[in-house]
C-alpha cells in the first residue's frame, strides 16, 4: 500500500506500485486537470508539482511519490486564483487549452523557484511544455506578468 | 426560442449531454405551466443579403431558428447553442456572441451551451476548412435578431403599444415613451408563444451600435476553466464502470493482423481483457484499422499491456512503402507533362521562346498534426442505442459513421460533442469514435480508447506528400511571360476510394489552378500519384506546399532578374483585378460562390503593402539576418507575412520577429484573429524546421516529440505581429483558422535566402544550413 498526499489529501494506492503517477490521479482519483499528452515527459502536458518541484507525471511512478505531496491544477489555488491563472486569464492565453494546465503548473514551479525570472529564464524554464496551437508569446507574456505584476 | 425552468440545468459540460431531451422536457413544463403552448410559425426563410455563402450546400446546411439556439430562463439566464466543435479558434464563444450582439443580450448572464451531433436539428457541423465564421455570422445575426424581435413583440403586447415603440436595450426591453423595463426574463415564456418573425423586414443592428462584435473584449467562455482543469475534452470524460482501452493497430497501412499471444498482456495488473479489435481493408474512409485491443481499469495498465502483446501482422500491399524512392517517382514523374487543370494561353511554347527560364522543384513530405490532446473517445453501447463522447470535427458525420458502424438507427446515437484539445484537421476523422462504439459494444460496458502519442504519430491520417515544380519564362525585360507549375501529390480522395491518382478540385483549387498572378501563358498541371497510407486534412491542406513552392518561386524570380522581392511579387499580382478563372472546369473556391468572393488582387496586394509598411519591409538588418515575404489567399482570406530570421555562423536558425497582415473579410472577436495568427507562425515555423513524417517498409519511422518535433517557447518568434485590415460595409467574412499558415513558411525560406545566399527547396529545413 502506497500512501500519498494529493492536493492536501491523503491517498492510498494498492495497485502496481510501477503506475505511472497521470493514471492515478486522472483514471483511478478522477482529478483530469493534468493532461496527457505524449507519455515520455517530452510535452510537460501532465507537469504536476511534487513538493515544490515540476514533475512529469507521465514517467514518475507512483512509487517514486509515496509519502510525498503531489499538488495538481485543481490544487494549486482553492479559488483557482493563484498569479499565474490570474494572469493567464489577463494575458487570454488560451487557445484549445489543452496543454494549459501543464504550462500553468510548470509557471508555478517557476516562480517559487525564481521569482523574477529573465526574458530569456522564461523561456528556457518553460521549454519541455508544448503548445501545438502556439500560444508561447502569450505564455511569456503571462508569466512575465505573474511575476511582476505588469 | 426555448422557454425553460432552470437554467443551472444546462450550465456546465455533463449536463449538455442531452441538451435536447433536458430543453423540451423544461419547454413543457415551463408553458404547460404558463397556460399552454402555441406553435410558434414556420423557420424562417433566407433573407437576400449584400453577399452570398456556399452554407447552404453543406450537408444539412443552415437551420435559421432562434428556438432551436436560444433559450431564456426565468431568471433571465440566456442559454445560446455552439454548434460548432470548439478546437481553439474560439468559435464557441464567438457565434454565439454574434447571437448575444443582435438579442442586444448582457454577455454576462449569457450562457453557452454546446450542441451534441445533429445536423438535422441544428444544421451542418463540420468544424473544418475555415468555415465557421464566414458561414454563420449572417445566421446567428438573424437568429440573434428574431429573438430579439420576440422579445420586443412580447413586451409590446403586454403594455398595449405598437412594437415599433419598443427596443431592446442592455437584456431589456424598454418602452421609451413611458420609461416602462421589462427584463429578459420576465419577457421569456410569453416570448416563447411569439411567432417566429420572417426574415424579410427583419430588423439587424447598425455597425455603429455594436458591443461585442468586431471589439476584441470578450474572453473565451472556457477561459477560466481551462486555467483551473475544469475545463472537459474528450479524454476527461468519466462513467460509472467505464473500461479504458488502448488498441495494437497494424503499422502499414492496408496490413492484417495474422495472430497474436494475450497470454503477457494478461498477467499485467489491472488488466481485465485482450480481444481482437474490428478493422476495415484500406481504403475505407474513417473507418478502424482494428488490430487488438487491451482492456484494462486504467490507461497506464491497458498501455502496459499492450507493450506485452505478441503480435503477428500481415504488412499486405503498401509493405513496401519508402519515402526516399516515393520522392524520386514524384520528381520524375513532375518533370513530365500531366493532366492539364488549368490553361491560358500557351505556356509550351511560351518557355520554349523565353529568354531565361527559372525553375524549382519544391519538396514537402507527410506531416502529422500532433493536436496535443491524441486521438481518444469514450462510448457506451447499451442495445441499439449508442452514446459517444468525443473531441470530434464533424459532430454529425460521426454520428452517421457509429450508426453505419454498428448498424443501428441515426436517431439511436447520441455524440456529446466535449472540447478538442486541438483538432487541425485529425479530428475530422472519426475513426476513434467507431472503435469505442465497437469496443463498447463487444464488452457490454462504456470504454475509453485512449491513443498514445506513438498511436498518433504512427496512424495519422496525414498531410500528403508533394512535389511541387514550377518552370518561370522570362523575356528580355525580365517580364514573366510563362508559368506551368506541375502539382504531384496523393490526394485524399485516396482514403475514400482506392485507385484515386488525381487530385480532386477541392486541393487543386488550393493554390494551383486558383494562382493569381498576371501572366499571358499559364499551365497547371497534375501528374498522377497513388497512396500508400492514410491521407487527409492538414491544417490549410494543399495550401501549405502551394504556396511555399509558389511564393519561393517569386524570390527566385527576383533574384535571377536582380529584383526587391516585395517588387517583384506585386508585379506578378499585377493590376488590381478579379482573377478570371473560366479556363478552369472546376474552381471550387472553397465552396463559395465566385460572384461574393472572387479572388480579387487588389485585396491581394492591400495585404502586401499593409505588411510592407507595418512590418518596415527593406530595414536595415544585422549581418546573418535577412527578411523574406510571401503572400497566399486561402479559405478566401488574403495572407500576407514578413519573416526576419537570424543564422549564426553554426546554421542555428532563430526568429527576431514576424509580421502578418491579414485581410478575412468582415469578422466577430479580433482579438482570437490575432491569437490564430500567431499560432499560424509557430505551426508554419514547425512544419519548415521539423516536419516530416517518412516510411520505411510501409511503416512510418516517427513516433513521438522527439523524432517528429515541434516548435518550443525558445525557439519561437521574438514578436509576432498582427494587423488586421478593416472590412468594408459589404466585405463578406471569411476564413481564420487556416489561412495564417501558409505564407509562414516560404516567408521564412526567403528570408533564409537573404540571410545566407542559400536556397532551400526541400522542407524541412532540418541540417541543410550547418554548414
Amino acid at each position: 500500500m502506497i500512501k500519498l498526499k494529493i492536493n492536501g489529501q491523503e491517498q492510498s494506492w494498492d495497485g502496481d506500485p510501477d503506475l505511472p503517477l497521470i493514471w492515478l490521479l486522472r483514471d483511478e482519483i478522477g482529478l483530469t486537470g493534468t493532461k496527457f499528452g505524449c507519455g515520455q515527459a517530452l510535452c510537460g502536458s501532465c507537469t504536476v508539482i511534487v513538493d515544490k518541484e515540476a514533475v512529469r507525471s507521465c514517467i514518475t511512478s507512483v512509487k517514486d511519490v509515496a509519502g510525498r505531496e503531489v499538488t495538481t491544477i485543481e490544487g494549486l489555488h482553492p479559488t483557482g486564483d493563484h498569479a499565474v491563472q490570474k494572469a493567464w486569464r489577463q494575458a487570454n492565453v488560451p487557445q484549445c487549452g489543452f496543454c494549459q494546465a501543464g504550462q500553468i503548473m510548470q509557471a508555478a514551479a517557476l516562480l517559487m523557484d525564481n521569482p523574477k525570472p529573465s526574458h530569456d529564464q522564461i523561456r528556457e524554464a518553460m521549454s519541455g511544455n508544448i503548445c501545438r496551437c502556439g500560444c508561447y508569446q502569450r505564455i511569456e507574456n503571462a508569466v512575465h506578468l505573474a511575476s511582476t505584476g505588469v | 426560442m426555448n422557454f425553460i425552468q432552470n437554467p443551472g440545468k444546462l450550465r456546465g459540460f455533463e449536463k449538455s449531454i442531452s441538451i435536447e431531451k433536458i430543453t423540451r422536457r423544461n419547454i413543457l413544463k415551463g408553458l404547460s405551466a404558463a397556460g399552454g403552448f402555441v406553435l410558434a410559425a414556420p423557420v424562417m426563410s433566407r433573407q437576400a443579403f449584400a453577399y452570398q455563402t456556399g452554407a447552404g450546400a453543406m450537408p444539412h446546411g443552415i437551420v435559421l431558428d432562434p428556438r432551436v439556439f436560444v433559450a431564456i430562463a426565468p431568471d433571465g439566464i440566456v442559454t445560446i447553442v455552439a454548434h460548432r466543435s470548439e478546437m481553439g479558434t474560439g468559435v464557441r464563444t464567438s457565434l454565439p456572441l454574434v447571437v448575444a450582439e443582435e438579442m442586444d443580450a448582457d454577455w454576462s448572464k449569457v450562457r453557452v451551451q454546446q450542441a451534441h451531433g445533429d445536423e438535422v436539428r441544428y444544421g451542418n457541423q463540420d468544424t473544418d476548412g475555415s468555415r465557421s465564421t464566414r458561414h454563420y455570422l449572417v445566421p446567428m445575426r438573424q437568429i440573434g435578431a428574431a429573438a430579439r424581435t420576440m422579445l420586443e413583440q412580447a413586451a409590446a403586447r403586454r403594455w398595449g403599444v405598437p412594437a415599433a415603440e419598443v427596443k431592446a436595450v442592455n437584456h431589456e426591453i424598454v418602452h421609451g415613451a413611458s420609461g416602462r423595463k421589462l427584463g429578459f426574463g420576465e419577457l421569456a415564456s410569453d416570448a416563447a408563444r411569439e411567432s417566429v418573425p420572417g426574415m424579410e423586414g427583419l430588423k439587424l443592428k447598425e455597425a455603429k451600435d455594436f458591443r461585442y462584435l468586431g471589439k476584441g473584449q470578450v474572453g473565451i467562455v472556457d477561459l477560466h476553466d481551462i486555467t483551473t482543469g475544469a475545463a472537459r475534452y474528450g479524454a476527461d470524460v468519466r462513467l460509472p464502470g467505464m473500461k479504458y482501452a488502448v488498441i495494437a493497430r497494424p503499422p502499414v497501412t492496408g496490413g492484417k493482423l495474422v495472430s497474436f499471444d494475450p497470454d503477457a498482456a494478461l498477467k499485467v495488473p489491472g488488466v481485465e481483457k485482450v480481444m481482437q479489435a474490428r478493422g476495415w481493408p484500406w481504403p475505407s474512409k474513417f473507418q478502424p484499422l482494428g488490430g487488438v485491443a487491451v482492456i484494462a481499469r486504467n490507461t497506464g495498465a491497458a498501455i502496459k499491456g499492450r507493450d506485452a502483446l505478441k503480435l503477428v501482422w500481415d504488412d499486405g500491399a503498401n509493405g513496401k512503402y519508402d519515402s526516399v524512392a516515393y520522392r524520386k517517382e514524384l520528381e520524375e514523374v513532375a518533370r513530365k507533362p500531366g493532366l492539364v487543370v488549368r490553361k491560358e494561353g500557351d505556356a509550351d511554347s511560351a518557355l520554349k521562346n523565353a529568354d531565361k527560364v527559372v525553375v524549382g522543384e519544391y519538396y514537402l513530405p507527410h506531416l502529422a498534426h500532433v493536436s496535443m490532446e491524441p486521438p481518444v473517445a469514450v462510448a457506451d453501447v447499451k442495445g441499439d442505442k449508442c452514446e459517444i463522447w468525443a473531441p470530434v470535427q464533424s459532430p454529425g458525420g460521426t454520428r452517421e459513421d457509429v450508426a453505419k458502424t454498428l448498424g443501428i438507427p441515426e436517431g439511436n446515437v447520441t455524440v456529446n460533442v466535449t472540447l478538442l484539445g486541438g483538432g487541425f484537421g485529425r479530428k475530422s476523422k472519426c475513426d476513434f469514435a467507431l472503435e469505442a462504439a465497437l469496443l463498447s459494444k463487444e464488452i457490454g460496458a462504456p470504454v475509453k480508447v485512449q491513443w498514445t502519442r506513438e498511436d498518433d504519430v504512427r496512424h495519422d491520417f496525414l498531410h500528403t506528400v508533394s512535389v511541387e515544380r514550377i518552370e518561370a519564362g522570362l523575356d528580355k525585360s525580365g517580364k514573366v511571360i510563362a508559368w506551368r507549375h506541375r502539382s504531384v501529390a496523393p490526394s485524399i480522395a485516396s482514403t475514400f476510394a482506392a485507385g484515386a491518382v488525381h487530385q480532386a478540385p477541392f486541393e487543386l483549387g488550393m493554390g494551383l489552378i486558383d494562382m493569381p498572378f498576371e501572366i499571358a501563358n499559364i499551365s497547371c498541371e497534375n501528374p498522377e500519384a497513388a497512396a500508400h497510407a492514410r491521407i487527409g486534412w492538414f491544417r490549410s491542406v494543399s495550401n501549405v506546399p502551394r504556396a511555399f513552392a509558389v511564393q519561393s518561386m517569386v524570390a527566385e524570380i527576383a533574384q535571377a532578374t536582380g529584383r526587391d522581392p516585395k517588387d517583384m511579387l506585386l508585379e506578378l499580382i499585377g493590376s488590381p483585378r478579379i482573377v478570371n478563372l473560366s479556363s478552369v472546369k472546376d474552381p471550387w473556391n472553397y465552396g463559395e460562390p465566385y460572384d461574393s468572393y472572387p479572388i480579387d488582387t487588389a485585396r491581394l496586394r492591400k495585404v502586401v503593402e499593409l505588411v510592407a509598411e507595418k512590418g518596415e519591409w527593406g530595414r536595415a538588418v544585422p549581418k546573418g539576418h535577412g527578411l523574406g515575404i510571401a503572400v497566399h489567399r486561402s479559405f478566401v482570406s488574403y495572407v500576407a507575412t514578413i519573416v526576419e530570421v537570424a543564422v549564426d555562423d553554426k546554421g542555428k536558425l532563430t526568429v527576431p520577429r514576424v509580421d502578418t497582415a491579414i485581410d478575412c473579410g468582415t469578422y466577430v472577436n479580433p482579438e482570437r484573429i490575432q491569437s490564430q495568427i500567431e499560432g499560424a507562425a509557430i505551426m508554419g515555423l514547425s512544419l519548415a524546421k521539423y516536419g516530416e513524417i517518412s516510411f520505411k517498409d510501409g511503416k512510418v519511422q516517427q513516433k513521438n516529440f522527439d523524432d517528429f518535433p515541434v516548435v518550443r517557447i525558445d525557439e519561437s518568434p521574438q514578436v509576432t505581429n498582427v494587423y488586421i485590415v478593416p472590412p468594408g460595409p459589404d466585405t463578406p467574412p471569411s476564413g481564420v483558422g487556416e489561412p495564417g499558415v501558409p505564407p509562414f513558411a516560404p516567408a521564412l525560406i526567403n528570408a533564409i535566402f537573404a540571410a545566407t545566399g542559400k536556397r532551400i527547396r526541400s522542407l524541412p529545413i532540418g541540417k541543410q544550413l550547418e554548414a
